[in-house]
């Protein structure tokens, strides 16, 4: 069979599985579709969270960041790691204990105003659409490989594909599925580790295999220090960026992690408040899974490209091109070049390919000794690391499979709750909260599943022109998410004086000044070339795009305070809302708020 | 009011235990994984540094484990305070 329809077959095996899972638990209440009537088990809803939360940023493309930045590229593990930490702490238990549908419905009720609903709904939009495109990027890349068409088309079918499985089921088909999902790509994300661990250093547990030996008693990491500094590219357990930089892009996701809605609403699906603290801890056991071994995957691919490049070590001959054309090891390099997300020109015309740094000062001797004129592996997509790690490092067929079907359900779970998110955002709090609040139920569901179409199209839209590759794209939702979100929440929890006034400007000052800062280094829209910084040069000193959601939070914190000082206190019926949220007795079923 | 003095030592005891958790949780990821990194470079690990492993397992070993701590532990205080749900 070939891999082909090897792909074919995972894929839609995979798929199958969903869609009979959603069709199942189809939702028939709107209190079913939001939240599942809340019967959900701790460990199922830690499983199901983490498969949302992982998506095509974390499966597809963070191990491929780290490949090629090295150390620098830890923000991404730390960051999305401890969010959790935030998230067990300072929101889950409080919010399970208001007991509402939605993150607005929360901070419209203790703010006392519709308006700050109305604005958190919008914050909410704002950093969940920029979540999709993300995702769309992920899906685009993993159908057109599996499809073997141009990433663009893949993108397009993967729209389809994604709105059609998001409509069929609301929470309770999700979560279930999202099990499904979990398992699934926690499989495909491990195998293929476990393979090339064992190749590499003969430990079958990754993220001991990544601090462990190679098969000469060099240390793995050592040898990769070694192979790269060769090829002129910077060291990769070094750091190298700013050290400030680096804390607030950290942070930045961290925060904004916690400011997700379409994670923070899983909280509300837990039968009782203490659910919802072990619940987060088990999130985290179930994401830790694929963060432990995501470094290793990264560096361990590196490793494999590198000597593929240089069979014969970076003082030989580099690899001939009719060795990439005709080598079966090599063929996974001819499929990538289909989706236009791998390339490689003979730019000396001497049948061989270097793979080099050539912005390296330090090479250019030895490029000019050699007749090198310049690196001719042009273009690396990050994003295509892990997809194609299986076939760079030659295993099986059905493991490629295996890894193709891993990459959709990453990409699919998260988006499926994404759209859940932004359509309960606008059929829930804005049409029946706020515009039309005699709708019927029947006709929120409809409003739900549009507003989920129109999310899709403006994120397809905007995703033709991403502004990085993926995981880079979801980080720009993360910091608006913590710019935005996340203050209002906590202050509404820890502080009884913060007001109506002063969290509707702290929230619209933080999504301003962060979106403001993102379109200036990224375009407006991320159209191309309306941009007047770039990441490389950008406007405060160190802080790239990326990291600024830590700035935007302080900023939120500062105006609200200010401006709760300025105006009036808050009533004291809303003080008491405060104090009995920060207990966990009298935690009942949660209600809708009309 | 002794429910209402109660639910403020509840209260302060969850905000130090936040607080201290908070501590932990930024001294192994900002800290040893990034700020403190060069204080902690004598000592290798697997080819590099303790910084590193930090930054790339250390801190999410450490997350995962405050968390748990903490749920565990507040589960204890909403007890003692009378405090936990039927």
């Amino acid at each position: 069979m070939d891999q082909f329809t090897l792909n074919l077959l995972f894929v839609g095996a995979s798929f199958a599985l969903y869609i009979g899972i959603a069709i199942w638990a189809r939702a028939g209440s709107t209190s079913e579709f939001y939240a599942a009537g809340r019967g959900v088990h701790p460990v199922t809803n830690g499983m199901a969270t983490a498969a949302d939360w992982m998506s095509a940023a974390s499966f597809i493309s963070m191990a491929g960041l780290i490949a090629f930045t090295g150390y620098d590229n830890s923000s991404f593990l730390m960051g999305w790691t401890g969010g959790y930490v935030l998230l067990a702490l300072l929101l889950a238990p409080y919010l399970r204990k208001f007991g509402k549908f939605t993150v607005s419905e929360f901070i419209g009720d203790r703010f006392y105003s519709p308006t700050a609903r109305l604005v958190a709904v919008i914050c909410l939009l704002v950093a969940s659409i920029t979540y999709v495109i993300g995702q769309m990027q992920g899906v685009g890349i993993a159908f057109g490989r599996f499809l073997e068409i141009d990433a663009f088309w893949g993108l397009l079918i993967g729209a389809c594909v994604v709105f059609a499985y998001a409509v069929f089921g609301g929470m309770k088909g999700v979560t279930y599925t999202q099990v499904a999902q979990y398992c699934v790509l926690i499989t495909a994300y491990t195998i293929p580790a476990v393979f090339i661990s064992l190749q590499l250093t003969g430990n079958p547990i990754p993220a001991l295999g990544l601090f462990g030996s190679t098969e000469s008693g060099e240390p793995l990491l050592a040898k990769l220090n070694q192979i790269v500094t060769d090829l002129g590219f910077a060291e990769y357990t070094a750091a190298h960026g700013s050290t400030i930089n680096m804390v607030l892009f950290t942070l930045s996701l961290m925060i904004g992690t916690a400011g997700l809605p379409h994670v923070i609403m899983r909280f509300f699906t837990v039968p009782r408040v203490s659910d919802a603290r072990w619940s987060a801890g088990w999130t985290l056991v179930f994401i830790a899974l694929l963060y432990l071994t995501a470094p290793a995957v990264g560096a361990m691919a590196r490793l494999n490209i590198s000597d593929l490049m240089w069979p014969n070590g970076t003082n030989a001959e580099a690899v001939s091109v009719e060795q990439i054309e005709t080598d079966p090891e090599y063929a996974w390099m001819a499929t990538w070049q289909k989706t236009g997300l791998l390339g490689w020109e003979d730019k000396n015309g001497d049948g061989r390919i270097q793979y080099y740094n050539d912005a390296n000062a330090d090479l250019q001797a030895k490029a000019e000794a050699n007749g090198w004129k310049g690196n001719e592996l042009t273009n690396f997509n990050r994003d295509i690391l892990v997809l194609a790690n299986p076939e760079i490092a030659s295993l099986p067929g059905w493991v490629i499979g295996l890894v193709a079907a891993g990459g959709l359900a990453a990409a699919l779970s998260t988006a499926a709750g994404l759209l859940l998110a932004i359509s309960s955002a606008v059929s829930h709090d804005l049409l029946k909260g706020q515009l039309t609040p005699n709708m019927s139920e029947k006709s929120e569901l409809l409003a739900a599943r549009i507003s989920m179409a129109a999310a899709i199209v403006v994120a397809v839209l905007l995703g033709l022109n991403p502004p990085g590759f993926a995981a880079q794209t979801v980080a720009l939702a993360f910091g608006l998410a913590a710019a935005s979100i996340f203050p209002a929440l906590m202050m509404g929890i820890f502080s009884t004086r913060i007001n109506n006034s002063g969290a509707v400007a702290g929230m619209l000052a933080g999504l301003v000044v962060t979106l403001l800062y993102i379109f200036l280094h990224k375009g407006w829209f991320f159209i191309p070339d309306t941009n007047s910084f770039t990441d490389a040069d950008p406007l405060l000193g160190p802080v790239k795009s990326t990291s600024f959601g830590a700035i935007g939070a302080l900023v939120n914190f500062a105006v609200a305070y200010v401006v709760t000082n300025m105006t009036k206190e808050t009533p004291q019926h809303i003080k008491d809302l405060v104090e009995s949220v920060r207990v966990p007795r009298g935690a009942g079923q949660a209600v809708d708020g009309h | 009011m002794s429910a209402n003095e109660d639910s403020n030592a509840y209260w302060s005891a969850n905000v130090r235990l936040i607080l201290i958790s908070l501590v932990i949780w930024a001294l192994v990821s900002f800290g040893f994984g990034i700020i403190l990194r060069p204080l902690l470079s004598g000592i290798s690990v697997g080819g590099t540094d303790l910084g590193f492993w930090f930054a790339q397992q250390g801190s999410i070993l450490v997350f995962l484990a405050l968390i748990f701590f903490y749920a565990w532990r507040m589960n204890q205080l909403d007890k003692e305070h009378g405090v936990d749900e039927e």
